[in-house]
C-alpha cells in the first residue's frame, strides 16, 4: 500500500542511546519515514528526554530538560522516536510534569499529541502494511515495556515484519516480560538485572531463533551484552534496520565484520 | 517486625541463591499469572467492573470521614463495639485489653496482614497468650517461625517437603507427603484450637456502612471457624477498608478473587454483623472491630492517596519480575512487591525502605493487572523523588547524574562530550565490537558485555552528510 498522499514534516527524535551507540538505527528511520512519505528533520539541540533524571527521582533537571526538548521539537506536524520508553516519555510523561493550566503544560500536551513511537507511527499514522525487504533469518521479538505498556506497540512490528521477505518470526515466551533493562536500574541492581535478563536469554534461545528484535535499544543493548557474555550465536538488532532492508552493519554488540 | 528493607540487596542476592526457594516460586510464577488471565479473559466486562471498582474506593477516601463514622455507628446499633487506634501500639494495647478482658489464654487467628503490620502476635505472646493462626498458610509460617512471603499465600516460599518436616516436628507425627494428607493433619490439629480458643482475630477484606458488616474471604473457612466459635470475635481493619454499601462491596469482591486466584469468587464469603442475637445458633457473644490509621489518614490528599484503594489482592507482585526473583522476604517487612514498595517507606520510613522503590524496571505490569489501576510505577517514582531531594541515594549516583543532566541540557556541551566519550570507547572498543570490561561500570560488565558505539554521533553523521549535499 502506497503512504498518503500529503507530505508531513517529521522530527526525528533520535533518542540518546541512538545518537551515541547506534546511529544506523537513526538511518534506518529516516528511511522508514522517507519510504512512508514524511519528510525528515532532526531538530539540532535535542540530547536527552530526560528519562534518567526523571527516573531518578530529580524533577528539577526532568522538568528543566523536558521544556528545552519541547522548544526544540514544536512546530512540526509530527515527532516520532525510535524507541517506545523515549516515547512515552515525551507522550505520556511530559504533560505531567507541568501545573495543570500553565503554558508550559499546553506547549507539552501539543507535542505530546503529536509525538510517536516509530513502528506505531509507520502502520497506525501513516498505514503502511509493509517495507521491500528481505532477511532470510529466524527471528524472534521483544515487546519492550514502555512502547507495549504506554503506547500499545504489540502487532504493529509483528505486521510490519511479516512483510519482510524470507523472514520466518518465532513468537517468543514471556516476550511481554521485561528484560530487566529498567535504566540505570540495570546497573543499581545488577544481580536482579541478571537475573531477568538471563530469564529472557533462556527465552530466547528455547525459539531457536538466530536474532532477536525490539524496538528499544535499551533493552536490546542489554540482551545483546548478555548473550555475547554467556557465548551465546544469537545476534540482536533493532527492528528498524529490519524494516530499511539495513543489516550490513554487525548486529549490536558484533565484531566488526 | 524488625525491618530488614535497608539489606535488601543482599536479600536478593541471598534469595537468588536459595534452590528451594526459586523451586518455589517457579509454581508461582505460572499459577497466578495463567489462572487470572484465564479469569479475566472469561469476564468481558472485568476491564469496566475495574474502573467502577476504582471510582467506589475514589468516592469513599473522599468521604472517609463520613462512612467511617456511619460504620461505626451501625457496628453499635448492632450491639458490638468500635476502638479507633491511631497507631500500632494502640491497637496492641486495645486488642491485649479486650482479650484481658476476656480471660483469654488462647486466641486463634485468621490471616490479616495488619497483624502483621502491628506486631500483634508478640504482643499476645508476651502476655502468655496463645495465638494460633489458622489459616494455612500463615500456620505453616508459624510453625517454621517465619513471617508471609507473600500476602495472599503467606507460604509460597516453601517446598511441600518443608512443610512435612515441619508437620512432623510440631504434631509429632511420622511425615506425610501428599498435599491432601498435610492438609487433612492440620485441620485435625487446627479443630482442636478452634475449640479451645477464648477469643478469635479476624482481618477484614472490606467494612460495609450501609449495614455495620465485616466481610472475609477465604478458601480454607477458616476465618468462620476463627471468629464463629470463640466467645468474642475481634476484627482488626485499616480504615481504608470501608465501602459505602453492601452492593459496592460486591463490585470490589467480583474483582478481588479473579485478580488474585483467577476464581470468579472464593470459596467462603462471609458477611458478619454484630455479635450472636438471641435467636442465633452460634456466633460470639461480644463483636468488636479495631479500626486501625498507622498513617494512613495522612496519606490522604497526598500523591500517596491512590494506595488506599489496594484491596491486597497480590496480583501486582504475582506479576512483578522482581519479586519473582526474589521472593518476598527480600523486602525485609510485611508488605512485598510493588504494593509494598510503595507502602512500606510510609510505614517504617524512606530512610530504612529507600531500595524498594528503587528495585523496580518501571516495567509496569503491576500498574497492568492492578484490580483498582492504582499507578505503582508512579508512586514508586514519587518515592525516589522524595528520596533524592532528601540526598538519600549513594552520592556518586546523585553527582554523576547532576553532571549528566548538566549536559543534557546544553546541546553543545552534550555532542562535544559524546563526541569524546564515543571517541575513546570507539578507540578501546576496536574490532571486536564490545566490552568485558570498563572503568566504572561494573555494574554492567560484571554480567553482560558492553556494545561499542558504531562510530561517531548520529548527529554528526547527519550534519556531515546535511553539509555534503
Amino acid at each position: 500500500m502506497s503512504p498518503p498522499a500529503d507530505r508531513p514534516r517529521v522530527a526525528l527524535f533520535v533518542t540518546c542511546l541512538v545518537d551515541l551507540f547506534r546511529p544506523s538505527v537513526g538511518f534506518a528511520a529516516v528511511k522508514l519515514l522517507e519510504d512512508a512519505g514524511c519528510t525528515v528533520e532532526v531538530p539540532a539541540g535535542q540530547s536527552c528526554c530526560g528519562q534518567p533524571a526523571y527516573n531518578q527521582g530529580d524533577r528539577a533537571d526532568t522538568v528543566e530538560i523536558a521544556r528545552r526538548t519541547i522548544e526544540v521539537l514544536s512546530g512540526y506536524d509530527f515527532v516520532v522516536v525510535p524507541s517506545g520508553s523515549c516515547a512515552g516519555m515525551l507522550r505520556k510523561h511530559y504533560p505531567e510534569l507541568f501545573p495543570a493550566g500553565s503554558d508550559d503544560a499546553a506547549r507539552a500536551r501539543e507535542v505530546a499529541e503529536r509525538t510517536f513511537e516509530l513502528i506505531s507511527f509507520l502502520t497506525d499514522v501513516r498505514g503502511i502494511t509493509g517495507f521491500e525487504a528481505s532477511l532470510p533469518a529466524r527471528i524472534t521479538y521483544h515487546d519492550s515495556c514502555a512502547g507495549l505498556r504506554e503506547l500499545g506497540v504489540k502487532q504493529q512490528p509483528r505486521r510490519l515484519l511479516e512483510s519482510v521477505r524470507g523472514l520466518e518470526l518465532r513468537e517468543l515466551p514471556g516476550a511481554e516480560i521485561c528484560c530487566g533493562f529498567g535504566g540505570t536500574f540495570c546497573v543499581k541492581y545488577p544481580a536482579i538485572s541478571t537475573r531477568m535478563v538471563d530469564d529472557k536469554v533462556t527465552d530466547i534461545e528455547a525459539t531457536g531463533a538466530e536474532l532477536v528484535l525490539a524496538g528499544d535499544l535499551g533493552c536490546l543493548m542489554n540482551m545483546a551484552g548478555r548473550l555475547k557474555r554467556v557465548g551465546s550465536k544469537v545476534e540482536a538488532r533493532h527492528v528498524a534496520e529490519v524494516l530499511a532492508g539495513m543489516t550490513e552493519e554487525p548486529p549490536i554488540g558484533g565484531p566488526a565484520a | 517486625m524488625e525491618a530488614t528493607s535497608l539489606s535488601f540487596k543482599e536479600n536478593a542476592r541471598r534469595a537468588m541463591g536459595d534452590e528451594t526457594l526459586q523451586k518455589a516460586l517457579g509454581f508461582a510464577r505460572t499459577g497466578f499469572q495463567d489462572k487470572r488471565a484465564a479469569a479475566a479473559a472469561r469476564l468481558p466486562e472485568f476491564d469496566d467492573l475495574r474502573d467502577a471498582a476504582k471510582a467506589i474506593k475514589d468516592h469513599t477516601l473522599e468521604h472517609l470521614d463520613v462512612y467511617l463514622e456511619i460504620f461505626e455507628q451501625r457496628v453499635i446499633e448492632q450491639g458490638g463495639k468500635v476502638h479507633w487506634a491511631r497507631d500500632a501500639a494502640e491497637a496492641r494495647a486495645i486488642i491485649l485489653r479486650l482479650c484481658k478482658g476476656a480471660g483469654a489464654r488462647s486466641v486463634t487467628k485468621s490471616k490479616s496482614m495488619i497483624s502483621e503490620e502491628i506486631g500483634l502476635n508478640e504482643a499476645l505472646e508476651a502476655q502468655k497468650i496463645r495465638c494460633v493462626e489458622t489459616d494455612l498458610g500463615e500456620y505453616i509460617v508459624q510453625l517454621a517461625g517465619e513471617t508471609p512471603s507473600h500476602i495472599l499465600a503467606p507460604a509460597i516460599h516453601m517446598t511441600k517437603d518443608r512443610v512435612s518436616a515441619l508437620f512432623a516436628e510440631a504434631h509429632g507425627t511420622a511425615p506425610v507427603d501428599e498435599p491432601e494428607a498435610l492438609l487433612a493433619e492440620a485441620r485435625h490439629a487446627l479443630r482442636q484450637r478452634y475449640f479451645e480458643a477464648d477469643v478469635g482475630i479476624t482481618g477484614a477484606n472490606f467494612l460495609i456502612a450501609e449495614t455495620g458488616s465485616v466481610v472475609l474471604v477465604t478458601n480454607e473457612g477458616n476465618a468462620e471457624l476463627t471468629q464463629g466459635l470463640p466467645r468474642m470475635h475481634i476484627a482488626l481493619a485499616s480504615i481504608e477498608k470501608v465501602v459505602p454499601t453492601l452492593e459496592e462491596a460486591c463490585v470490589l469482591l467480583r474483582v478481588l478473587a479473579r485478580s488474585a486466584t483467577g476464581q470468579e469468587f472464593s470459596a467462603y464469603t462471609t458477611l458478619l454483623t454484630g455479635p450472636k442475637r438471641p435467636a442465633d445458633l452460634d456466633g460470639p457473644t461480644s463483636f468488636h472491630v479495631v479500626l486501625l490509621d498507622n498513617g494512613r489518614g495522612g496519606m490522604l490528599g497526598t500523591e500517596f492517596q491512590d494506595i488506599l484503594r489496594c484491596i491486597r489482592c497480590g496480583a501486582c507482585m504475582n506479576h512483578c519480575p522482581v519479586y519473582l526473583a526474589t521472593g518476598g522476604h527480600a523486602y525485609g517487612w510485611v508488605y512485598p512487591g510493588p504494593m509494598g514498595a510503595v507502602l512500606t517507606p510510609s510505614f517504617i520510613g524512606i530512610e530504612k525502605a529507600h531500595h524498594l522503590p528503587n528495585a523496580s524496571t518501571f516495567c509496569g505490569r503491576c500498574e497492568q493487572v492492578c484490580p483498582m489501576r492504582i499507578p505503582l510505577p508512579k508512586m514508586m517514582r514519587h518515592w525516589r523523588e522524595e528520596q533524592f531531594k532528601r540526598k538519600l541515594s549513594p552520592a556518586t549516583g546523585r553527582y554523576g547524574l547532576k553532571l549528566w543532566a548538566f549536559a543534557a541540557k546544553r546541546p553543545a556541551l552534550y555532542h562535544l562530550g559524546a563526541k569524546v566519550a564515543i571517541g575513546l570507547l570507539c578507540l578501546l572498543g576496536g574490532k571486536r565490537g564490545r566490552f568485558r570490561r570498563l572503568p566504572l561500570a561494573s555494574g554492567w560488565t560484571g554480567s553482560r558485555d558492553f556494545p561499542a558505539p558504531q562510530g561517531s554521533t548520529f548527529q554528526a553523521q547527519w550534519r556531515a552528510r546535511r553539509d555534503r549535499r
